[in-house]
């Protein structure tokens, strides 16, 4: 668990600071600015998914928490 | 011709005194405390072939209070009806079961699938959340949510930080969440691995509830590649402890050599569950057209691991009209305490369960979408078909069983509509 965790750690820090070289200027947002482009653009939709897949797989989470459980059948 | 003029005179004023505040980096605090509410509603329609029928309304509202703080409520209210499988193997005579309760029984007709036909439930979640700056670049949101059906109530409480750097190209960001639940079947909770018994006599209960608490931390990280394309990588870990087992659930004891089923035990599960998640979301603007990319890895200590594959493309059709196809694809692994049916005389596992949803299986979702503005608000439609498929014929069948579907598999038909006013 602990190796996993500095493993984890130094994959953000090697992905950050190679971060530093990528993005846009603020003016070149036209796109990203859609509400399409947002990365939940339906917040209902994948709440219904969530649920839906939460009561039918043994997987849940992992995009946001899931939040107001359920003792699906 | 006088009052549209007017009119227009007061739109551009408005127009110009939002653009000066702006400039002059003054709030919109007043402003935006008239701000109405926004809100965007659902309706979902879910149905099983032979099994669970659901429907779901939900509406969510969200108000401005100025200064990127806003207010957001949802109420979502789920109907379900229908047959659900009990656990128990098909095999070549009719069976008969007692009901939850403990006052009643169902027989299933040879070589059928054991359904609990009387699943039949109402749940209500309320949830808010309060999202604020608390700094230049940290936003913090804090939320509480709260679930209740006849035989489970959830309360949860959540709080989570983002930070943008990079000129906000990256955002850093880390969640906590906290749920409490507590589940009292119908009839009470089963005692582990006790033979179900006649309708009418004494149940093996143990208790009428009991609780189960789960701690949810999610570490995320938000990058902008270019113009086109945002990245999302995020680690999930999740911990619960207290009752796992379903209450509703019951394994097969059949003979070691001809299958024929002798009893019906109920399961049990492990008290704790130790969950980790890796989650990465890719979104491509094309020239018109979006592509959205996500997969899941996830891992437990019960022994399943699971990999999820999601694909969207939102085809621009233009004046905001769209459609966008859909595939979602997963796979998992079986838990290790997952049996398909115990045998008789050998020694009982630790735990056992024979919930197919913790068998190895494949899911595979199609779906389309259609969106459009009706009045200028977004509206939209949305079809897909779910199908699960495990092995029907697993090795370890004994006699009779060889014949039987062992894992009969899941179809299911969604219908979504949406709508924001």
């Amino acid at each position: 668990m602990r190796s996993f965790m500095t493993a984890a750690l130094l994959s953000c820090v090697a992905l950050l600071t190679g971060c530093a070289n990528l993005g846009v200027e603020p003016w070149e947002r036209d796109l990203l600015a859609k509400p399409a482009m947002a990365l939940n653009p339906d917040p209902i939709q994948s709440a219904y998914d969530d649920h839906i897949y939460f009561s039918k797989e043994a997987s849940s989470g992992g995009r946001s928490f899931a939040g107001g459980g359920c003792g699906c059948n | 011709m006088q009052l549209k003029k007017k009119h227009k005179k007061k739109a551009i004023r408005g127009a110009l005194t939002t653009a000066s505040c702006t400039l002059l980096g003054l709030s919109n605090v007043a402003q935006a405390e008239n701000a109405p509410w926004q809100f965007d509603a659902g309706v979902l329609y879910y149905s099983e072939t032979d099994r669970v029928q659901a429907i779901e309304p939900v509406v969510t509202g969200k108000k401005d209070f100025g200064d990127d703080r806003w207010l957001n409520l949802k109420l979502v209210v789920d109907l379900l009806t229908g047959a659900s499988p009990n656990g128990a193997t098909p095999t070549n005579t009719p069976q008969t079961f007692t009901r939850p309760s403990g006052k009643g029984s169902y027989t299933i007709d040879a070589n059928e699938t054991p359904l609990d036909d009387t699943f039949r439930d109402t749940r209500v979640a309320v949830s808010g959340s309060w999202d604020q700056p608390l700094g230049d670049q940290l936003k913090g949101s804090f939320g509480a949510n709260f679930s209740t059906e006849h035989d489970f109530l959830s309360l949860g409480a959540s709080a989570s930080l983002a930070y943008d750097m990079n000129k906000r190209n990256t955002t850093l960001s880390a969640g906590v969440s906290f749920e409490s639940d507590t589940i009292k079947p119908e009839g009470g909770v089963p005692t582990p691995f006790a033979s179900m018994v006649p309708a009418g006599s004494a149940q093996p209960r143990d208790a009428s509830d009991d609780t189960r608490t789960l701690v949810d931390l999610l570490f995320g990280v938000t990058q902008v590649i270019n113009r086109n394309m945002v990245m999302q990588v995020n680690y999930g870990i999740s911990t619960s402890s207290g009752y796992h087992t379903d209450p509703y659930k019951i394994l097969s004891v059949v003979d070691g050599s001809t299958g024929a089923t002798t009893d019906y035990v109920y399961e049990h599960r492990p008290d704790s569950r130790n969950k980790q998640s890796l989650y990465w979301q890719m979104k491509y603007h094309l020239t018109e057209d979006i592509i959205d990319l996500s997969y899941r890895y996830l891992w437990d200590d019960w022994g399943v691991t699971s990999h999820t594959l999601d694909a969207t493309y939102r085809w621009d059709l233009g004046g905001a009209k769209y459609l966008e196809p859909h595939v979602r694809y997963y796979q998992q692994s079986a838990a290790d305490f997952y049996r398909v049916f115990l045998i008789d005389g050998a020694p009982l596992p630790a735990e056992a369960s024979a919930d197919y949803r913790l068998a190895e299986f494949t899911g595979i979702t199609l779906g389309l979408k259609y969106g459009t503005q009706i009045k200028g608000h977004d509206t939209s439609v949305r079809l897909e078909y779910l199908s699960q498929t495990g092995d029907s014929s697993p090795s370890e069948a004994i006699g009779v069983l060889q014949d039987q579907d062992l894992y009969p598999d899941l179809k299911a038909l969604m219908l979504q509509f949406r709508y924001t006013f």
